[in-house]
């Protein structure tokens, strides 16, 4: 796949229907990508990378590139595609400064579920060939670990194979998973008293060190000015009162991204300390989908999120509360 | 610093009864900005607002704070009274230590600290006042009158008099309403057609007035002075300004088996029909539920003799978009469904109906050329009996719990006039309580009983039985001698309890007017505002508000007439400031905010801002139209960056209020 997406980048350099090319490269280790732009054909050959680590989301990068002169070729996974479309909607990415490129995904790998199967540490590379990954380690034997076994969390409950939005697709076209099972966490949450909920996520919450990677990677907080480096909004740099305060961070960005958020996972994948971030985001869209009826952000470009629009048969906030009031309008 | 003053308010003895004022004043005295703090037995009298506006100069005041009644009753009385002492109105506010506190509170420690707490909320919210300046909206000089019934006719006929345009817009074929389907009007026995129907052709000939019959409001935008409505015209099939009214079609249509439902199905009409003789447009409409020609294409038979060509099969709803100052509701009523009163019989005996369906039966217009005859046999009926309050005054979870206000009336006038032309009849009427507060209404009950020999008996029936031989055996009950009775009549008469149209939930969600639990639209104040809604240029005529005889309707019709003019007769209306406000620097141009104004005062334009090293940056981003907002402040809520702010009522200044009340 990678070869084939390096010859895709670099026709589409070399014919000018692309000044730039988001893609990833390698960091320090084989394992460690980070996203990357190639403006040159040299630095195509050279850096451009992807493989069973390319998790992270490209579509948030578009904000910034889409503004710059030319357009910008990027290629995307379906869940990606999905951020690009909500962004679209939004207005925060120029469609006519984007060459899109889909590429099919299986899924990628989480590096720590590969240390724990492998029960080693340090890894000097890993190939991938028919869902099977062969994994060399420095001083230990060789392994060969199936994907499926190591992915990464938001890969499994994967909720879409399917690009809503491309120019171009890369292998094949996939469908919309329907039995991912993505809100069964959210429902075991649910069940939990009130009390084990608070502490359930006072132990999670608690970990939090303020690193701000999950609001950086979101591709739902593209805002301008975050409030939380807004001096005036009240709620950056403010002096947390108790440690309950400083856990209300999260609420107020899962409140911030409801009805946006395109479930890519994102937040969860980036965060040091695993916090079980898309949770409160899953608990939002499982919430919705039961008061205003079926509804996935970007995945198309027209419909009118839930949450900005009304109509008759809106649950009434009073039956919200209560619960199972969907049906009564 | 704001230097700021506070005036706590008595109001006789409606506060200061259950609040301790003077504690209250001496309280709030030594919060940080006050430089006076005093109470007054009526602050809103000549010599409260003097206290004030001398309060002002005397301390040069920056900010003022009242302690008093709720912001609805005498805010804008003390802004005035600011502006008067060259105070920006704005920077006046009200802590409701009245409706919020004394008349819900009977602990006078709890009540005057509740009311302490409330004056220190305001008074941080002073603190972040700035001062507001009001713009100015134009007003479009054109109402809409939605409902063609007697109410919507007389405000039209009001509003136009006075030399504004008036559209009617009307769902039905023709206006009238159901003043077209009674026979006689009580109190005086005239012939309800000879008075509605030169007031329709006054509205037809009318230059002003412009009518929209079979017509729907599909959607409103906008805000007072400056609704856009859009009007949805249905199909009729007929081309309005071809077809003479000549009737030839509603002949000779080989579909007869058409219920009536101006005769509310006592009869048959064809499938093209005109509702009745003096309809207004006299136009004919072709039913399409029942038309062979639109069902299967096949027939055409009224196209062929139409001499004026007027017949169109192909033709399709239209949509017609228009701007008015004001509107008016005047949608009417219904009688309700009988479906839950299964022991009067309704659905099993031909011969037990409505009280509207006898004025019809007794209509010179109506089935039976205005002899009353029995609906199965077609005989005289000898035995009639009345039941009144069938659905009113009852159980909720079966009809309404109100009074319909009219059927005392009207059956006092059945009974009366079947006495006068059919004195071989024997009359009952069964009540709860007969209701006649109106004028020469007591009388005319009376004449009932005493003149015409209507038997009046209190109680209640508790079954209507269908016999073999096609009588009715109706049993019931006497409160007054306390026997058991039954009664074998001929016909039954049901006064069935009236609703508003069901048309009117709809169209109150659309026009953001509010209504209550029964679907009447309520007004601004039920005794000082009974013809406005509380939403600014909605104003309420005849039975969509509540209950209503046709005096009653006529002469709400014509005060909601009264209103619309002073509203259409200013040039200008005074916009509020407290409006949206966006942060440009802020902004994303997600079209949230756009999304969620509910008055379109929400555009995106692209702007250039500085970017880094020198670069201009092209964003897009969000611009409000201060005359079109209304300050509701949805936008606020829906921006995800906080760029959205609502003058007069900021986040930081409802959070001040929220952290002085958490205190």
């Amino acid at each position: 796949m990678q070869e084939i997406m390096k010859k895709k980048a670099l026709t589409l350099l070399a014919d000018g229907t692309v000044t730039r090319v988001l893609g990833w490269k390698r960091g320090d280790f084989v394992y460690d990508i980070t996203p990357a732009v190639f403006e040159t054909a040299e630095e195509v050959e050279t850096a451009f990378v992807y493989n069973a680590f390319c998790g992270s989301n490209l579509s948030k990068y578009l904000v910034k590139e889409s503004r710059k002169e030319g357009k910008t070729l990027v290629f995307l996974k379906p869940c990606d595609s999905y951020s690009l479309a909500q962004l679209l909607k939004e207005h925060r990415v120029n469609r006519e400064k984007v060459y899109v490129v889909g590429i099919e995904c299986y899924g990628k790998a989480d590096v720590e579920k590969i240390r724990d199967k492998k029960g080693a540490s340090i890894i000097r590379s890993v190939r991938e060939e028919n869902g099977m990954l062969s994994v060399r380690g420095l001083v230990d034997a060789d392994a060969s670990i199936p994907l499926y076994e190591v992915l990464l969390e938001k890969c499994e409950s994967c909720k879409s194979k399917k690009h809503p939005i491309y120019d171009e697709l890369l292998g094949d076209e996939g469908e919309v998973v329907e039995d991912c099972n993505r809100f069964d966490l959210v429902a075991r949450l649910e069940a939990m008293t009130p009390d084990e909920r608070y502490e359930f996520w006072r132990g999670e919450l608690s970990r939090c060190i303020r690193c701000n990677a999950c609001r950086n990677v979101c591709p739902a907080c593209t805002c301008e000015k975050c409030i939380f480096d807004n001096d005036v909004s009240g709620v950056a740099q403010k002096a947390a009162a108790d440690s309950f305060e400083e856990n209300m961070f999260h609420i107020i960005r899962a409140f911030h991204v409801v009805g946006r958020c395109t479930d890519c996972g994102e937040c969860s994948r980036v965060c040091p300390q695993h916090i079980p971030l898309h949770l409160l985001n899953r608990k939002f869209i499982k919430d919705i989908n039961e008061l205003y009826g079926e509804y996935q952000a970007g995945a198309d470009p027209d419909t009118r999120p839930p949450l900005v629009n009304y109509t008759l048969s809106d649950a009434e906030p009073s039956i919200v509360h209560t619960r199972g009031g969907k049906d009564n309008g | 610093m704001q230097r700021i003053g506070v005036f706590v308010c008595h109001c006789g003895t409606n506060i200061a009864a259950t609040v301790d004022v003077r504690a209250v004043a001496e309280a709030l005295q030594h919060e940080p900005g006050v430089v006076i703090s005093t109470e007054y037995q009526y602050m809103c009298s000549e010599a409260g607002q003097n206290l004030i506006k001398d309060a002002i100069r005397d301390h040069a005041l920056t900010g003022i704070v009242i302690c008093s009644c709720s912001p609805r009753m005498h805010e804008a009385t003390f802004r005035k009274t600011a502006a008067a002492a060259g105070l920006n109105p704005y920077m006046v506010e009200i802590a409701n230590i009245r409706e919020q506190v004394s008349w819900i509170h009977k602990d006078i420690p709890a009540a005057t600290e509740k009311a302490i707490v409330l004056g220190r909320a305001a008074i941080a919210k002073v603190h972040l006042n700035a001062p507001l300046k009001a713009g100015e909206s134009p007003v479009v000089k054109r109402a809409l009158v939605i409902g063609g019934g007697i109410a919507g006719i007389q405000t039209a006929l009001d509003i136009a008099d006075a030399g504004f345009e008036v559209d009617i817009v009307e769902k039905e074929p023709t206006i009238g309403g159901k003043m077209t389907q009674l026979d006689k009007t009580f109190p005086t026995l005239d012939c309800a057609a000879c008075i509605l129907t030169p007031k329709m052709v006054d509205c037809a000939q009318h230059e002003k007035i412009n009518i929209y019959s079979y017509s729907e409001v599909s959607e409103v935008k906008g805000f007072v002075g400056n609704f856009r409505v859009t009007i949805k015209k249905k199909a009729r099939y007929v081309d309005e300004l071809k077809c003479t009214g000549c009737g030839l079609c509603t002949e000779k249509c080989p579909q007869k088996k058409v219920p009536n439902a101006f005769n509310l199905g006592l009869d048959n009409r064809r499938a093209v029909y005109i509702p009745f003789a003096q309809a207004v447009p006299k136009v004919a409409t072709i039913d399409a539920d029942y038309c062979t020609m639109l069902k299967t294409g096949k027939c055409g038979v009224c196209a062929k003799v139409c001499t004026a060509g007027a017949i169109d099969y192909q033709q399709k709803d239209t949509f017609v978009e228009r701007e008015y100052g004001a509107i008016v509701v005047a949608t009417g009523f219904n009688p309700i469904k009988l479906d839950a009163y299964e022991e009067y019989a309704y659905s099993q005996s031909k011969d037990v109906i409505t009280s509207l369906e006898l004025e019809r039966l007794m209509n010179a217009a109506g089935p039976n050329g205005g002899t009353l005859l029995r609906p199965s046999d077609k005989t005289h009926p000898h035995t009639i009996v009345f039941v009144q309050c069938v659905g009113s005054r009852c159980d909720d979870s079966k009809g309404k719990s109100y009074c319909s206000k009219i059927c005392c009336m009207y059956t006092a006038k059945h009974a009366m006039l079947i006495r006068e032309k059919y004195p071989d009849t024997e009359v009952y009427v069964f009540y709860i309580d007969v209701r006649t507060p109106g004028k020469n209404f007591d009388e005319f009950y009376r004449r009932a009983v005493e003149e015409y020999g209507v038997h009046y008996i209190k109680g209640m029936v508790g079954k209507v039985l269908p016999e073999p031989d096609g009588t009715l055996t109706v049993r019931a009950s006497d409160l007054l001698s306390n026997e058991q009775l039954r009664i074998k009549a001929d016909l039954v008469v049901l006064a069935a309890a009236i609703e508003p149209d069901k048309s009117a939930r709809p169209l109150a969600t659309m026009l953001t007017a509010s209504m209550d639990t029964n679907d009447f639209f309520t007004e601004a104040h039920p005794k000082l505002r009974p013809v406005e809604s509380p939403t600014a240029g909605i104003f309420l005529s005849g039975a969509c508000q509540g209950p209503k005889d046709i005096p009653e309707t006529v002469s709400q019709a014509g005060a909601a007439a009264a209103k619309v003019i002073g509203l259409l007769a200013k040039d200008k209306l005074t916009c509020n400031p407290c409006v949206a406000k966006s942060d440009e620097l802020l902004c994303n141009g997600c079209s949230s905010c756009e999304k969620v104004c509910p008055y379109g005062a929400i555009t995106y334009v692209d702007k250039e801002f500085r970017g880094p090293n020198r670069t201009t940056l092209l964003r897009r981003v969000a611009s409000v139209n201060e005359a079109v907002c209304q300050g509701c402040g949805a936008c606020t809520v829906a921006c995800p960056s906080g760029a959205m702010d609502l003058k007069g009522f900021t986040n930081s200044q409802i959070m001040a209020e929220v952290d002085a009340i958490c205190k």
